[in-house]
C-alpha cells in the first residue's frame, strides 16, 4: 500500500494542524458558556480569588447569553466595531483606487524613474511601523487630522503594499490582449479601465484580502494617532474588557474574528495567490 | 501617461511619508527647540540612553531567534504538504487559519493560558510541576515567539509551496534516471534551488516580527516583562512623552538597518537588480 508511508507525515501535520486550529475552536465553545459557567472556569484567572481553574473545553451547559448580551446591552461595542468597519473600508477603497493606478504605471509602462521608484515603494513597504510613526504624527499634526478617523484612513490608503502586489497580476496579463484592444481603437484609459481591472481582478482582490486582515488588526496607528475612546477600533477595545464581563469578551473575540474569517474562507484561493504574488520579486 | 496614473499614488506617498521622513531626518541633527544644529548630539544620546540598548538587544534576539525558527520549520511543513498525495488543500487552509485570527481575540485567550492561576499551571500541576505566572517571567519571551510562528507559519509554508512547484518535476526525474536516491535529489535540485525563495521569505517574515509587537503590547501593555521589551515598546513610551528629538534620531537609525538588512541579504542572493 503506497499510502501507508505517509501515515507519519498525516500525523505530524495533523498534530501541528491541531495546534493551529486548537485556540480557535476553545474561544468559540467558551464563547458559548454562560456567565456563571465561565467565571467558575475563569475566575481565577481575572479575578480576586485565589480559586483554581477548572479546565473545561466543552461548555456543560450551552447558552447564545453572551452574544445577546454584547449584541442588546453593550453599545461601546457596537461604536468600536462600527469605528473598525469605517476604517478599514475606507482604506481599502482608497487602495483599491490609488492603489490599482499606481500598480498599473508600474506594471504597463516603462518610464524614466520606473526603477528607482518600485524599489522606493517596495522598501517603504518593508519598512515598520515605528520608523514612519513619527513623521506621521508630525504631518497628521500639521494637518489638524490628529484624533480623527482620517488620520487613520489617509496614511492606510498610501501603504505600497497593494501596489507592489497587484503589480505582479497585471503584468502577467499577455500584452497581445492590449495590442489587440489598440488596434480596434482603445485608448489608454480604456484599456485600464475594460481590460486591465477585470483581468487584473484576482489581484485586486488577493491585496484588498491581504489588507483587511492587516487594518481589521490594527494596533500601532491606532493607538498612536487616536486619543478619544470613543473612535478607537474594536482591536483596541476588545482586550480591555474586564472579568465581569469575561464570556461577553469570548463573544466579542468570535464577533470580531467572524469578519475576517469569512472573508478568509471566501477568498482563501485568493489569498495564497496574494501571499504568493508577495514572495515575487519582479 | 504612465505619470499620471502614478500620480496619486506618488503625491500621497510624499505628502504623508516622503516628506516628513525627510523633516525627520533634519530634526535629528536639531535641538527641539530653537533651530540649532547639534550635529549628532541626539544619536549619542539616544545610543548611550540605557532603555534603547536593551530594547534593541531584545528586539535582535528575538529576530535572531524567531527567523531561523520559522523559516526551518515552515520550510519542514511545506516540503511534507508537498509531498502529500491527498489533502493538500485542506492542510493549507488549516495552517492560514491564525492569519485571521485578530490579535485581540488571541491577546484574550493568551491571557487566560499563561495566567498564574492559568490553564497551562493547572495541567502542570496534575503532573505536579510547579507553575507561575508566566507572562511575568522569562517565559514571555518564547509565548511571544509561539505567536509569531503560530500566526505566520501559513504564510511561510505558502510561499515555500509555490518555491518548490517552480522546480520542474524533469529534473527529478532525470537525477532517478541516473540513479539519485531522494536525499541526493533533495541536497543537489531542491536546496540549490531554494536560495532566493529564502531571502524573500527571510524578508517577508522580518517584515511581520515586527509586528509581535501587538501581541506584546495587547497581552502585558506598556511596560511588559524586560525579555520582550522591544524597540516598538521603547518608541511608544518615548511618543508619549513626545521626544520628537529623540524618535527621530531612532527612527533614522532603525530605517537605516532595516534597509542594510535589506541590501546584506539582496548581496548574498548575488542578484542586484529587482
Amino acid at each position: 500500500m503506497r499510502w501507508k508511508k505517509y501515515i507519519p507525515v498525516y500525523a505530524v501535520l495533523g498534530l501541528a494542524g491541531l495546534i493551529m486550529v486548537l485556540p480557535v475552536a476553545m474561544m468559540l465553545f467558551n464563547s458559548i458558556m454562560g456567565s456563571q459557567e465561565i467565571k467558575e472556569a475563569y475566575g481565577a484567572v481575572l479575578g480576586e480569588g485565589a480559586g483554581k481553574l477548572s479546565v473545561r473545553f466543552l461548555p456543560v451547559y450551552p447558552t447564545l447569553r453572551p452574544y445577546v448580551e454584547l449584541l442588546l446591552d453593550s453599545p461601546d461595542f457596537f461604536v468600536m466595531f462600527w469605528n473598525s468597519v469605517k476604517q478599514v473600508f475606507s482604506v481599502l477603497i482608497g487602495q483599491t483606487v490609488v492603489g490599482t493606478m499606481a500598480a498599473w504605471a508600474f506594471a504597463r509602462y516603462e518610464f524614466a524613474g520606473r526603477k528607482p521608484l518600485f524599489l522606493m515603494y517596495m522598501i517603504l513597504m518593508v519598512m515598520p511601523f515605528q520608523v514612519t510613526m513619527v513623521s506621521s504624527y508630525l504631518v497628521l499634526s500639521k494637518l489638524a487630522l490628529l484624533d480623527t478617523h482620517l488620520a487613520l484612513i489617509l496614511p492606510g490608503i498610501f501603504s505600497t503594499f497593494p501596489v507592489f502586489i497587484m503589480e505582479k497580476f497585471f503584468r502577467a496579463i499577455p500584452k497581445e490582449v492590449f495590442e489587440a484592444a489598440k488596434v480596434d481603437g482603445a485608448g489608454e484609459v480604456t484599456s485600464f479601465l475594460w481590460i486591465g481591472i477585470p483581468l487584473g481582478s484576482p489581484g485586486i482582490i488577493s491585496a484588498l484580502i491581504l489588507n483587511f486582515l492587516e487594518y481589521w488588526n490594527s494596533v500601532e496607528a491606532p493607538m498612536t494617532f487616536l486619543k478619544t475612546k470613543s473612535k478607537l477600533p474594536l482591536s483596541l477595545y476588545l482586550p480591555k474588557i474586564t472579568m465581569d464581563q469575561m464570556s461577553v469578551s469570548f463573544a466579542a473575540s468570535i464577533v470580531m474574528m467572524l469578519p475576517s474569517v469569512l472573508g478568509f474562507l471566501w477568498g482563501r484561493d485568493y489569498l495564497q495567490k496574494g501571499i504568493e504574488a508577495s514572495g515575487l520579486k519582479e | 501617461m504612465a505619470y499620471l496614473f502614478l500620480l496619486p499614488s506618488l503625491a500621497g506617498t510624499s505628502a504623508f511619508v516622503l516628506a516628513p521622513f525627510a523633516d525627520v531626518i533634519r530634526r535629528s541633527f536639531y535641538k527641539a527647540v530653537g533651530n540649532t544644529f547639534v550635529g549628532t548630539a541626539n544619536y549619542r544620546g539616544v545610543l548611550e540612553n540605557q532603555a534603547f540598548q536593551q530594547a534593541a538587544a531584545n528586539t535582535v534576539r528575538f529576530l535572531c531567534i524567531c527567523l531561523p525558527l520559522l523559516l526551518f520549520l515552515s520550510f519542514g511543513a511545506a516540503l511534507m504538504l508537498y509531498s502529500l498525495p491527498a489533502a493538500k488543500a485542506l492542510f493549507q487552509t488549516v495552517f492560514l487559519l491564525p492569519m485571521a485570527v485578530p490579535v485581540a481575540s488571541l491577546a484574550v485567550f493568551w491571557k487566560i493560558i499563561f495566567h498564574g492561576n492559568g490553564l497551562l499551571n493547572e495541567i502542570l500541576e496534575l503532573f505536579r510541576m510547579k507553575g507561575r505566572d508566566w507572562m511575568g517571567t522569562d517565559a514571555a519571551f518564547w509565548i511571544l515567539v509561539f505567536s509569531y510562528i503560530w500566526k505566520n507559519m501559513g504564510y511561510d509554508v505558502v510561499l515555500w509551496i509555490a518555491a518548490l512547484s517552480g522546480i520542474g518535476e524533469e529534473q527529478y526525474e532525470a537525477a532517478r534516471v541516473s540513479g539519485a536516491g531522494s536525499f541526493a535529489c533533495f541536497f543537489y535540485i531542491t536546496l540549490p534551488q531554494m536560495k532566493p525563495g529564502i531571502v524573500m521569505i527571510g524578508i517577508l517574515s522580518f517584515v511581520n516580527a515586527f509586528r509581535v509587537f501587538r501581541e506584546a503590547y495587547l497581552i502585558a501593555g506598556d511596560y511588559p516583562h524586560e525579555s520582550i521589551y522591544m524597540l516598538q515598546h521603547l518608541f511608544n513610551n518615548w511618543f508619549t512623552k513626545l521626544d520628537i528629538q529623540k524618535m527621530s534620531a531612532a527612527a533614522v537609525m532603525m530605517a537605516f538597518a532595516v534597509s542594510m538588512v535589506l541590501y546584506l541579504l539582496e548581496k548574498w542572493n548575488g542578484k542586484h537588480e529587482i
